[in-house]
């Protein structure tokens, strides 16, 4: 079957009351950039309350309705057969072709619902259902209708055109990614924290990121793997402007200074700092990291109210009552978690002690930070200063 | 400054032989098979690096088989003579400390039901002569034992080695893989008794993706992979034929003064030595003698973990390998290592320097100089 155009539902957007036209451009864009690299010619469009992806012409079914899956807002995606508005003889002849090269099977019951938001059209919605029924059992005698829980939904719009569709296919829900402002995600390399960047995302909020990294106790590749998580993560939350952060220089200080069981909270203290000064000099709303409570020492209760302790701006955990293994299932949803497996050390892992502290105290950690007081806002400052600034996004 | 110390991960390719394949590639680009004028001019670029090969070896041009390089050659070797030998026996021998790619084809062929001996080697990385004398047996087929050790160095014992199988029972074949040898050493495989011999050509400053497979003519061989019968059927596809006249070009220049460069290479090595034993806490495994390849150093460093001081070395501009450069991205300690007994504080934090013909003294003692620094200060940040 050849559709020719896709509608697209959205759930929470509905809802928006005043704010709702905004909700509804940046999904009609957010489709836009999705669409972007795939074959064909696209007409993103919304009208009377829906969104309308109408294709030109060829095009790539499977990447397009790929790609649409991946936008934030969409509820389903339902691939519709569009047709010129015609009388009802010839709108007859049209559903009739549909259901039989979309449904093969013929044992199957059905309903027709006709929407007629085009009030020129001679019939009205109940009278079109009728004759639409009639002539899809005439011309199948095996199909049989059932108004309250029909196997198939024919949905026939009458609009400046006709649209025929049945079919929903699923979307990602959530809500279109810029309507919520911006967030500075805090991205490892592992396996969370690209999880808990598209959670943000789902929720509309555009993604900025930032990585630390150890030169040369970390290797390029590293970078790169981060970089390939990033690209990844976009392909869902759209550009996200990465911060690579060289952190070898603090980490040796701390490391030199403080004691070894206090060095990664220290460590993490630092780079919540450095991770906020970006994230409000680009007006970033919050930070967020992909920590769940108890998972590692540095994200004991304790930890984490020791390193949020640094920070103004609110963290957001999205995977706070995540296990790993629902970590992990997501991960491998979106693709993440074959390149977060890779095995290259990160800059949290290279000189962690072999007792960490896991109750830490705030008190001590500034006590221990005072012995730092030599150098560390200078490092601070070069580190910020002297980071590589990148775009990522999809290749396409 | 670059200085390139990973010249048995792969090399250089000298620029004439990048012209001379960008030359096949784009301008003389016919198929061999074809009949007309275009494909006899591609015939004629792989007559004359088949016979540049078999002059260097002292071997006929059939005895030459190309190949997409060193790993595809021993996959051709052990399972192509393995599986037309079956016959005569089902017993292989090899040695324990093998590149992947002769012992996970000998994994492959023990799950095809072959029985295979895995010879140990003494600390200098050799492998037992008696463990072999013992290991023979009726059944065996194939011996296949390495010429160079990738990742130490040591130079096997192949001659002796030949002796001792063809004492036993001259039927059966004896091959090596001599990807880090060819190129460093005049090998004549029909005066030692080498029956198949395995090498590349990005490890002789010549392209990546070519290789080939000396079979002796009397080989009972049969091929693995399956086409248009190109090579007189032992492998199938057309010829790469840029890749093959850049091998035998990159050959040919190699082989050119040979002496004189791997003497120079000696030097160097013994005046790297030298700096090295400065550097307390190292250690230098496998021979530091004529026993080693001329272009390959493996220094263990106590206390600081190889992939560190590897990054160390490469913000200078040095690139060198962790263990073995082809394994590096599994950071699995080496069995190599593990095979010479090499004791547990360098298992993890060793490092092969690999030289090549264009390595100078000067790039040695900035080296040198590098590691008199960084060695120092990584030791200061260790894990506790």
């Amino acid at each position: 079957m050849r559709f020719h155009s896709f509608l697209i539902k959205y759930g929470e957007i509905g809802i928006k009351g005043k704010n709702r036209y905004m909700f509804e451009d940046a999904l009609v864009r957010q489709i836009r950039y999705a669409l972007k690299g795939v074959d064909g010619n696209f007409h993103v469009h919304k009208c009377h309350g829906r969104v309308y992806v109408d294709c030109d012409g060829d095009y790539d079914y499977e990447e397009t309705v790929g790609s649409l899956q991946k936008v934030f807002g969409i509820v389903g995606i339902c691939p519709a057969v569009r047709v010129k508005v015609a009388e009802i003889g010839q709108l007859k002849q049209d559903v009739i072709s549909y259901m039989d090269q979309v449904y093969p099977d013929k044992k199957l019951t059905f309903k027709v619902e006709a929407r007629r938001a085009n009030k020129r059209y001679p019939m009205n919605s109940m009278e079109i259902n009728c004759e639409l029924g009639e002539a899809v059992l005439g011309a199948f005698p095996e199909t049989s209708v059932d108004v309250h829980d029909p196997d198939v939904k024919l949905n026939v719009e009458i609009r400046e055109e006709v649209y025929i569709y049945s079919e929903i296919i699923p979307g990602p829900g959530g809500m279109p990614v810029g309507t919520n402002g911006s967030a500075m995600l805090l991205l490892s390399g592992g396996i969370d924290s690209p999880v808990a960047g598209y959670m943000t995302a789902k929720r509309g909020v555009e993604l900025e990121a930032v990585y630390f990294h150890a030169p040369p106790y970390t290797s390029e590749r590293a970078k790169e793997k981060v970089i390939d998580l990033a690209r990844l993560v976009s392909a869902y939350a759209g550009p996200i402007k990465l911060h690579i952060v060289n952190f070898t220089e603090i980490q040796l200080y701390i490391y030199e200074k403080c004691p070894h069981e206090e060095l990664t909270i220290l460590m993490r203290r630092y780079m919540m700092r450095i991770a906020e000064e970006f994230a409000k000099k680009d007006g970033c709303l919050g930070l967020v990291t992909g920590e769940s409570i108890g998972q590692v020492a540095s994200q004991t209760m304790q930890s984490l109210a020791a390193t949020n302790a640094v920070c103004t701006l609110p963290v957001y955990r999205p995977l706070i009552g995540f296990d790993k293994r629902e970590i992990v299932e997501i991960s491998e949803k979106i693709d993440t978690y074959e390149v977060s497996i890779q095995p290259f050390e990160d800059c949290c892992t290279i000189f962690v002690a072999k007792h960490p502290v896991t109750k830490p105290n705030i008190e001590r950690m500034e006590k221990s930070e005072q012995n730092l007081a030599g150098k560390i806002d200078e490092l601070v400052r070069t580190a910020v200063e002297t980071a590589e600034i990148m775009r990522v996004e999809q290749e396409r | 400054m670059e200085i390139y110390l990973d010249n048995s991960a792969t090399t250089m390719c000298y620029p004439e032989v990048g012209e001379l394949v960008y030359k096949v590639m784009c301008k003389d680009y016919g198929n061999p098979s074809s009949m007309h004028r275009k494909g006899i001019e591609a015939e004629h670029y792989i007559r004359e690096s088949k016979e540049t090969l078999a002059r260097i070896l002292k071997v006929g041009t059939k005895e030459i088989v190309y190949t997409s390089g060193g790993t595809e050659s021993d996959n051709l070797a052990l399972i192509g003579c393995a599986r037309a030998n079956k016959r005569a026996g089902n017993h292989l021998i090899t040695s324990s400390i093998e590149h992947p790619a002769i012992l996970n084809t000998m994994r492959y062929l023990e799950e095809e039901g072959f029985r295979v001996t895995y010879l140990p080697v003494d600390a200098q990385g050799r492998i037992k002569l008696e463990a072999l004398e013992d290991a023979l047996c009726p059944e065996t087929i194939l011996v296949s034992v390495m010429y160079v050790n990738n990742e130490v160095g040591t130079v096997q014992p192949v001659e002796e080695a030949v002796r001792i199988v063809k004492q036993y029972n001259s039927s059966i074949l004896f091959h090596t893989d001599a990807v880090q040898g060819f190129g460093k050493y005049h090998i004549y495989p029909k005066r030692m008794g080498i029956d198949l011999l395995t090498a590349s050509g990005h490890k002789i400053h010549g392209p990546k993706g070519i290789g080939f497979l000396y079979i002796g003519e009397k080989v009972k061989i049969k091929p693995i992979v399956f086409g248009g019968e190109q090579q007189k059927n032992v492998r199938s596809g057309t010829e790469n034929v840029p890749g093959i006249a850049g091998l035998g070009l990159a050959a040919k220049m190699i082989y050119q003064d040979l002496d004189v460069k791997t003497a120079l290479m000696r030097e160097l090595k013994a005046y790297f030595l030298d700096g090295i034993s400065r550097i307390e806490n190292t250690t230098v495994h496998g021979m530091t003698d004529e026993g080693s390849a001329p272009h390959i150093i493996s220094v263990g460093v106590a206390g600081i973990r190889s992939e560190v001081l590897l990054h160390a070395l490469e913000e200078k501009g040095i690139y060198v390998s962790s263990g073995s450069a082809c394994s590096s991205n599994h950071p699995a300690v080496s069995g190599v290592l593990k095979g010479i007994g090499a004791s547990k504080e360098y298992l993890d934090a060793t490092l092969r320097f690999s030289m090549s013909e264009f390595t100078t003294k000067e790039e040695i003692d900035y080296t040198l100089e590098t590691l008199y620094n960084c060695v120092p200060m990584l030791r200061k940040y260790t894990r506790h």
